[in-house]
């Protein structure tokens, strides 16, 4: 058994109803796990952007490649596994926090520059932004409160300098 | 403004006739009917079928025949889902089908209205690419994408649903539509670091087979294939579906080879140090499991597809491109190398190992099929369904080039064979057709015998009855303690009443003394179709036969002798 290894695809497509099916039954065939998915309007809106993050061994991955360039909706397909790549992810917690814990949370929060969206009696309510790592950690540190709710967009990327996001 | 308006449906039937297409094969349905109106008095020829399968296999055979695209036409909700069979078929082989289904009116989709099935969703893991019309304006560049994309790179089925109201729509016959496909992959050249590496591995290979595929015969690469193998007097083995890619009669061809290949096949590939598989697949029914097969050998692959690549077997070397490109580049790279030795001992194997049968005793499958193969000759189509007579065919008919020989491979579709037949004979009138069919696959799509007879085709249905799902039984008496179950066909009809039920010429044989005469007749028949029904030995099994799970060298060459004990042979 290869090592599974996290994988982030990044996808150009025609913007139409029904390719988002096309490409999540390309990992669905092999057993490819999507752990997170962001499909938003590229710069021209012929086309939409996707960017798929997805566990698994290297050579399901570079057939799940092939089979998603091989689509005639998908323009390119392109893994960033090991690549330098901007990378940011937006998440919501919503942490059970009395009055006397909201200074230690708030804090924290601080730390991770997180934002406070709501604030109630019993809740608290943090977005955080950042590379997942970081909303990884921030995870971490709020489990001790008790996390009631847990939004994450996903992750989206975007290549460094001029050089165009394949 | 136009001078006259026509409907979606009219320039529909306009682009696919400007685009070289004769025939539209299919039956009516009420979301189709506005097509169906069209096709009126259109130039267009309408191949009334009698279920939608059939006309799938239609435009199939008519595709595989004649390299040009089969067109089919059908009505929305079951009328779409008989045709995902055929749509299959088509996928797992390349073969370049358009299917165009009707479909509910525009604002009833996704209700669950009447006749309304999401065609377009359940499409999606079997087509190369399908479409949803929604714009009546749409309607001719969806046509010229859909017959271009089925029919470049690597051909496949591609899906157009069409609903009533769209296809009902009147629109300006004269705006000018053209494809727009900014995703579709242009079909990739062979880098010549590649080809040099290939022409390396085989100048050096002592011990070398070229495994021909289903893309020699789909690129057209006969020519070249043949210079290549002759140049370097390479052994080559044909795929089932590669057969006729390269001609059975030559010297230096060691036919199919897996699990039902030739003895000689399956040893040479056992014994190489490099196989070359050109437009072949590494399938699953050749390598076995793919950690044991030929690990001794290097492996070369050529392959339209970059998919391919990999998918079923690491290779030491992929050409990515179009077969007939890439050997005619790799040509004048090859410098024949020492292969003499090894030619002496893949010859001494096929004296050794031949392909045989009994003639004496009951009649056999293996004896009418070859005969009829013969005796219709070269040039003729020859189809089969799927099954043990599959196997025989592929075994017994001598297929000397591309697109004469019709098989189901990937997708082993029962109930090919007739429809296949009926297509290939509408796309070439002038051949003789004939197909091979067990009485078991037959039964899956006789009403088109129906079809046949409409437009009397003057094709020669083998009938080759053993009253059993042969393939099956096999199985179950090798592998499964000879527990029968599910494979005894009691009830079929009597099919000398069935022809003349049709209107059809039939003839029955029983001895093989009677073969020779029977086919004669069969052959002169020409008005109309005709039903063969051949009753034969009922426990014969295909052989050689390399077990699931064992590799090419473990195959069993022949039925292993015992004494009889009355119900057959291998009982």
């Amino acid at each position: 058994m290869e090592k599974s290894i996290k994988h982030t695809i990044s996808l150009l497509v025609s913007n139409k109803p029904g390719v988002l099916t096309r490409v999540a039954l390309v990992f669905a065939r092999r057993g490819f796990n999507i752990d997170s998915l962001v499909v938003s309007k590229a710069q021209s809106p012929e086309f939409s952007r996707m960017n798929i993050e997805a566990t698994g061994d290297e050579k399901t991955l570079n057939l799940v490649l092939a089979q998603l360039n091989r689509l005639v909706d998908v323009i390119h397909a392109v893994d960033h596994a090991n690549e330098d790549v901007i990378q940011r992810e937006l998440a919501l917690f919503k942490v059970s926090c009395p009055p006397e814990k909201r200074t230690e949370v708030l804090q924290i929060a601080e730390t991770f520059r997180g934002q406070t969206v709501d604030i109630g009696d019993e809740t608290i309510t943090l977005q955080v932004t950042g590379k997942s790592s970081k909303v990884d950690a921030f995870h971490t540190m709020m489990d001790p409160f008790g996390i009631l709710e847990l939004v994450r967009t996903g992750k989206v990327l975007m290549s460094r300098g001029k050089a165009a996001t394949a | 403004m136009a001078d006259k308006m026509k409907t979606a449906a009219e320039v529909m039937l306009d682009v696919l006739y400007e685009s070289g297409v004769r025939h539209v094969f299919g039956i009516p349905g009420g979301n189709s009917i506005p097509i169906y109106d069209a096709l009126t008095n259109h130039p267009l020829e309408l191949i009334l079928t009698r279920h939608e399968q059939g006309a799938t296999h239609m435009a199939d055979g008519y595709a595989r025949s004649s390299g040009k695209p089969g067109v089919v036409c059908v009505t929305s909700g079951p009328g779409a889902t008989n045709t995902l069979t055929g749509i299959l078929t088509a996928m797992m082989d390349s073969i370049p089908i358009v299917v165009i289904t009707g479909q509910s009116v525009t604002p009833n989709i996704g209700l669950d209205a009447f006749q309304e099935a999401d065609i377009l969703g359940m499409s999606f893991s079997s087509v190369k690419h399908s479409y949803m019309v929604t714009k009546p304006q749409d309607i001719s560049r969806i046509i010229k994408e859909a017959l271009h994309i089925a029919t470049t790179g690597r051909p496949g089925p591609v899906l157009v649903d069409l609903p009533k109201d769209v296809s009902a729509a009147l629109i300006d016959p004269t705006i000018e539509n053209d494809r727009d496909l900014p995703g579709y992959k242009e079909i990739p050249v062979a880098n010549s670091e590649d080809l040099n590496k290939t022409a390396d591995l085989m100048n050096r290979a002592l011990r070398p087979v070229i495994m021909a595929g289903h893309g020699v015969v789909l690129s057209g690469a006969e020519e070249p294939l043949l210079q290549i193998a002759e140049k370097m007097n390479i052994p080559v083995s044909t795929t089932l579906l590669g057969k006729g890619g390269f001609p059975d009669t030559h010297e230096l061809s060691i036919g199919m080879p897996g699990m039902h290949g030739t003895a000689y096949a399956n040893k040479a590939l056992s014994g190489s140090d490099l196989i070359i598989a050109i437009g072949a697949r590494w399938d699953d029914r050749i390598t076995g499991i793919p950690e044991n097969f030929c690990p001794n050998a290097r492996k070369i692959h050529f392959d339209i597809d970059p998919v391919e690549m990999g998918k079923i077997i690491p290779v030491d070397c992929s050409v990515t491109g179009d077969a007939k490109a890439s050997l005619e580049a790799l040509l004048p790279l090859l410098e024949p190398g020492d292969t003499g030795r090894w030619n002496k001992q893949v010859n001494r194997w096929k004296r050794e190992f031949p392909l045989k049968y009994r003639k004496e005793g009951k009649l056999r499958a293996q004896h009418i099929i070859e005969e009829l193969a013969r005796m219709a000759g070269p040039e003729a189509i020859a189809c089969t369904d799927v099954g043990q007579h599959q196997m025989w065919a592929a075994h017994f008919v001598q297929s000397i080039k591309g697109r004469n020989w019709l098989t189901s491979g990937g997708a082993g579709t029962m109930g090919f064979g007739l429809p296949a037949a009926i297509g290939a004979q509408l796309a070439r009138p002038e051949s003789t057709v004939f197909t091979v069919v067990g009485d078991g696959s037959f039964q899956m799509t006789l009403c088109e015998l129906a079809t046949a007879a409409n437009n009397k085709l003057p094709i020669k249905i083998l009938i080759t009855n053993n009253r059993y799902l042969g393939m099956v039984r096999q199985w179950q008496h090798m592998f499964y303690e000879n527990r029968l179950t599910g494979v005894e066909l009691e009830g079929n009809p009597d099919f000398m009443k069935l022809a003349s039920a049709y209107g059809i010429k039939g003839f029955r044989v029983k001895r093989s003394s009677d073969v020779r005469k029977t086919l004669k007749a069969a052959l002169a028949w020409n008005d109309g179709p005709c039903i063969i029904e051949a009753v034969v030995e009922q426990h014969d099994n295909v052989f050689p036969m390399v077990p699931a799970g064992a590799t090419l060298d473990e195959m069993i060459i022949e039925a292993p002798r015992k004494k009889r004990s009355g119900a057959g042979d291998e009982q």
